[in-house]
């Protein structure tokens, strides 16, 4: 297994450490808001193990994926709400 | 004659449940200008009505259905421009989808049905099905796009219905020629009572063949715009009017919010509401058959709700059999949210001695009732 992968998060080519979440990156991108609640609020993280449901993104095209139970692989693409 | 403590000596109609049919029915009876009160053991809409899917369908397999849900659904159209954005009406058709060439005859026979009724309706090929619904699998057969169904979420129209109406928690435990006797030990004295207490009818009234049909349904997180149409498989009738004690369809539903209503399983003989798994498993592997990126989404909920059944799936609706003061609204099995309306019209149109709009003889309670 590589050392490394390479992500896009909302376009940002990022390279992380295998075994990073893909919530992880998104924070390392910079990037704080990761979904935006029903009425426009700004969600991120909160339990960090799956239940929480706030840190849902877009992961190669699949929404509400939840980001903080799934790995970065080579040439994912995320996507948040911004 | 009645119980020791009249609570309210003056009501001219009690309902007995707060489903949307009882709701519609109360509704109706106090347009009457008839003093109404509502009985209901649990919460308003708690019931069939909660758990379902609000699909307004037109159903034409057999004529007095037919006629039902047609009247129904014109009733709905009227409704709208008074119905609150709660209720969430969507005016999104069903598809009903066809897997194979057997099924595609099935698709032009409906498709003759309901256009000889004036109701428009499209016949799709495998091409357009999966353009109209690109998340169903490739490779379907066609289908029969019917625009003039509908979506509704049941439980804001019928606190809607119910609106002034005077609502009590209770339960009937027996209906006597003056009105109703609650388990607390009061009573309500009025001239007529409506049963509207769906898969609970045969509690208060053993001798009426209406019994429990399980449902299960699953809803989704928000995928907007991933499904369009309600989309029922034709075989969906094979499950819904077969009698075997279980079966699933595959049934998807949009909701306004971007949700998806996954269903429906059918299941007699069982009493507990607890989901079943293994049911629950082979509902969602037939929705997968269906739609495969249904695997990627994630399910919210799951929950189950009881249909009240009858042996020929048609609801009672009007006079009890032996009894004078009391009326029949009850036995709607799959469809009562769709036939609400129809029903509560037709009842309240008998009650008041007018001719009601369709033939009311399909619906008589007698051929419900059992010696005894
Ligand atoms: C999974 C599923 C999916 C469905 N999908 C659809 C659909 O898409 N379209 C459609 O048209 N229909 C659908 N249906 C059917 C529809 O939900 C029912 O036909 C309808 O809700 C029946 O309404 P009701 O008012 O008769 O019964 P209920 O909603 O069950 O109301 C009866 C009420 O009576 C009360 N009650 C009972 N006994 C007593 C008593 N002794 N004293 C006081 N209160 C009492 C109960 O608490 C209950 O609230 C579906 C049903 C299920 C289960």
């Amino acid at each position: 297994m590589a050392d490394v992968v390479n992500v896009r998060i909302n376009g940002q080519e990022l390279e992380v450490k295998a075994g990073t979440t893909a919530a992880v990156a998104v924070f390392m991108a910079g990037v704080t808001c990761f979904r935006r609640s029903v009425t426009g609020e700004v969600r991120a993280p909160l339990c960090g193990m799956g239940v929480c449901m706030e840190c849902r993104v877009t992961i190669d095209g699949v929404p509400h994926s939840r980001s903080c139970q799934t790995l970065c692989v080579e040439g994912m693409e995320i996507r948040t709400d911004g | 004659m009645l119980g020791d403590t009249p609570l309210n000596s003056g009501a001219d109609a009690v309902v007995i449940g707060a489903g949307i049919v009882g709701a519609c029915c109360a509704h109706l009876l106090r347009r009457e200008g008839m003093r109404v009160a509502v009985v209901e053991a649990g919460v308003i809409a708690g019931g069939a009505t909660g758990a379902g899917m609000g699909h307004i369908v037109v159903m034409d397999d057999n004529p007095a259905e037919y006629e039902l849900t047609l009247y129904s659904q014109r009733l709905w159209a009227e409704l709208l421009p008074v119905l609150p954005p709660q209720v969430e009406f969507d005016p999104c058709g069903t598809l009903w989808v066809a897997a194979d060439e057997e099924e595609m005859a099935g698709v032009e026979a409906k498709f003759a049905s309901y256009t000889m009724r004036g109701m428009r309706a499209e016949i799709l090929d495998g091409r357009s099905v999966a353009e109209a619904e690109p998340a169903l699998r490739k490779g379907l057969a066609g289908g029969l796009l019917v625009r003039g169904d509908s979506v509704i979420y049941a439980p804001c129209a019928t606190a809607w219905f119910l609106q002034g109406v005077d609502v009590r928690r209770g339960r009937v435990v027996a209906v006597t020629d003056g009105g109703v006797r609650l388990e607390d030990g009061s009573s309500l004295s009025c001239e007529v009572v409506v049963c509207a207490a769906g898969a609970s009818s045969s509690e208060l009234f053993p001798q009426l063949e209406v019994r429990p049909r399980k449902g299960h349904l699953a809803i989704t997180d928000r995928y907007p715009g991933y499904v369009r149409h309600q989309l029922v498989e034709l075989g969906y009738l094979k499950s819904a009017h077969g009698h075997s004690t279980e079966s699933v369809a595959f049934n998807v539903q949009p909701r306004k919010t971007g949700q998806l209503l996954i269903g429906s399983s059918r299941q007699y003989g069982v009493t507990s509401p607890a989901v079943d798994r293994p049911l629950l498993d082979r509902m969602l592997r037939r929705a997968l058959e269906y739609m495969p990126g249904l695997a990627q989404l994630s399910v919210l909920r799951t929950w189950t709700g009881f249909r009240p059944s009858t042996p020929d799936n048609m609801p009672a609706i009007g006079l009890c059999p032996e009894r004078e003061n009391v009326w029949f609204a009850t036995g709607h099995e799959g469809l009562g949210i769709t036939t609400s309306l129809g029903t509560a019209h037709l009842l309240v149109d008998l009650v008041a001695h007018r001719t009601p709009v369709i033939d009311p003889r399909p619906f008589a309670p007698e051929r419900l009732w059992r010696d005894g």
